[in-house]
């Protein structure tokens, strides 16, 4: 019993030992890939998803009655089409 | 008063997308292929023992990983774009792709970031069977996730376990098993993954190649060989019973896809299957009625009734059948476009004034207006349309890209008993064309299962939902300008990403296998 709960009360430090080990002892392509994942996440959501990509009914209308209402006046007077 | 429509927002919008799904499918299937490869293998190691199939098991897992790094969250670029360029879609099926696409974000973030840890971190650090566990959690992991986006996928081609609440304009899942058990989303599921395990195949397969003719790691070489083929082979031949069950599904739920892939204008009964083809350029008369199909075609007779029906006799409607209405071999009565077209507008009419009724607290017509929503809603996206060819996909693309396909599945198949021949009489060192071959496959594997996404969406148009949103429909009003340029960034990311995979993918492959799997 008391053998369980010392490897319960040591779980999380040995979860932290074995990332820790694991990215430290890392070759230089995997920091490579790492440094490459972390420049394109940061140019996803902080670049694209900031600058360029805004929900479109979120930021333009405050509640889901308003986005709904916009949602069913585009549907109901569709638009005609031009090149 | 009628508002345009800038078509070319709507074209963009689609060009942005096409390049980000076309881009992020580069990265998936090898991940999805490879997760189960190296489970094979590392599962052979475990069994015997062997340090050889360590060796080989941390090689594959290397390029495994480098493509699962650079390939990782490329995917979320389409839900940013769901959001900015297509929030009418976005809106009206939110309800229904709620539940996969926040199950898929659990399972991809928790089992797979889990286990990869261990995967890469834990030889030597864990047992050697809770290793293995791991490699095959990670594997079982990434295909689950696949389910769920695919499920997505399946419910925009076949909407089936929902209801329409004129409230909200949104589609409210009702049965939740339907939406997963819907046989379209079922066969995209088992014909994606099947797919892209024949691609992982010959990515192994090639590589594998490539040593034995550079004369080095031949035994390493040998070995991976016969684990890529065997499994291609086998998972290839069940890519053609998926494929089989899926075109017999879509002939009933996407007549019009159907009629395009196999570039059939004009149904019959008895249609032949057509093995090859040159499709003509004529434009026709505008109508496709007096349409020259076919500049050239070897046609297999009867075989295309019997594929679709298991019956060589039955009928398979074309796309002018189609336009005009036509009784399908059950005997159920499919009316003509133009006559979808009038539901359509008095579905759209019904939600128009149903809101109207709603806003001034006129029960009863907002009782009646649902009613008539309610009856013609199976073809609310028919109501769009002001001619009934503009229902007809693009069809020399959906008929080229579906036989590209076809062909190049079947060369695969060929691909992996030739591996298998060679490997059992132990001559594959001296058969330095088919090592050369083997080679080029992998840009082939690539090129066919891009043509199995091209074929599943180019396919569906005009619908973004079959029947009930045409992709016109769909788009955000929003700058045309402002999607042009986030197109082209996209290039510019995507292109810089895929420049990184093949730099670090090619410097590992020369490394070889003896410095692999850190």
């Amino acid at each position: 019993m008391n053998n369980v709960l010392n490897r319960l009360v040591k779980l999380p430090k040995t979860i932290w030992e074995f990332y820790y080990e694991g990215f430290r002892n890392q070759s230089k392509w995997s920091r490579q890939l790492w440094l490459i994942i972390l420049i394109k996440l940061f140019v996803m959501f902080f670049i694209l998803k900031l600058l360029f990509f805004p929900n479109f009914l979120k930021t333009k209308y405050d509640s889901d009655q308003e986005r709904s209402d916009y949602v069913i006046d585009q549907l109901t007077n569709p638009k005609k089409s031009i090149k | 008063m009628i508002e345009n429509l800038d078509l070319s927002l709507v074209d963009w919008s689609r060009a942005q997308f096409a390049l980000t799904a076309m881009y992020h499918w580069i990265f998936v299937p090898l991940t999805l292929g490879m997760a189960f490869i190296i489970a094979i293998m590392e599962t052979i190691y475990v069994k015997t023992n062997d340090p050889a199939w360590k060796k080989i098991t941390k090689f594959w897992m290397t390029l495994f990983g480098i493509n699962f790094a650079i390939g990782v969250a490329t995917g979320i670029i389409l839900e940013f774009e769901f959001g900015t360029n297509w929030s009418n879609y976005s809106w009206f099926v939110g309800d229904i792709f709620g539940a996969p696409l926040a199950i898929e974000g659990i399972m991809a973030f928790f089992m797979e970031s889990t286990f990869i840890a261990v995967m890469f971190f834990g030889w030597n650090k864990v047992s050697k069977k809770f290793h293995l566990i791991s490699t095959w959690l990670v594997a079982i992991g990434s295909n689950l996730s696949a389910l769920w986006i695919l499920v997505a996928n399946g419910w925009m081609q076949n909407p089936v376990g929902m209801k329409f609440n004129p409230d909200t304009a949104r589609n409210e899942m009702d049965n939740f098993w339907d939406v997963l058990f819907s046989p379209t989303a079922v066969n995209k599921f088992l014909h994606t993954i099947s797919s892209a395990y024949i691609l992982a195949s010959v990515f192994v397969i090639g590589v594998s190649a490539w040593y034995i003719l550079k004369k080095t790691n031949v035994v390493f070489a040998k070995r991976s060989i016969v684990v890529a083929a065997v499994f291609g082979l086998l998972t290839s031949l069940f890519t053609v019973m998926t494929g089989d069950n899926s075109a017999r599904e879509i002939v009933r739920d996407q007549p019009m896809k159907f009629a395009a892939f196999e570039g059939l204008y004009n149904g019959s009964k008895g249609a032949g299957l057509v093995a090859l083809g040159i499709m003509s350029t004529s434009e026709g008369d505008g109508t496709n009625e007096n349409m020259k199909d076919f500049n050239f075609k070897i046609e297999i007779p009867n075989m295309l009734s019997y594929m679709a029906y298991l019956d060589g006799n039955a009928f398979v409607p074309g796309v002018n059948d189609i336009i005009k209405g036509y009784t399908d071999n059950d005997g159920e009565v499919h009316p003509p476009v133009t006559e979808k077209m009038e539901m359509g507008r008095k579905a759209i009419a019904a939600l128009k004034a149903y809101k109207a009724a709603k806003k001034i607290d006129d029960t009863v017509g907002a009782n009646e207006a649902e009613k008539e929503l309610k009856a013609n809603f199976k073809y609310f996206g028919y109501g769009y349309f002001s001619d009934p060819y503009e229902v007809v996909p693009p069809v020399s693309i959906s008929f080229y890209s579906f036989h590209i396909m076809v062909g190049l599945g079947m060369y695969f198949i060929l691909l992996f008993v030739l591996c298998l021949v060679y490997i059992y009489k132990g001559n594959v060192v001296n058969k330095k064309w088919f090592l050369r071959m083997a080679i080029w496959s992998i840009p082939l594997a690539y090129l066919a299962s891009e043509c199995g996404w091209i074929l599943a969406e180019m396919g569906r148009q005009p619908w973004v939902i079959q029947d009930l949103m045409p992709t016109m429909a769909a788009v955000s009003s929003i700058d045309s300008m402002s999607v042009i340029i986030t197109f082209f960034l996209f290039l510019l990311v995507f292109t810089g990403l895929l420049i990184a995979e093949i730099k670090i993918m090619l410097k590992q492959i020369k490394i070889g296998p003896n410095h692999g799997g850190n």
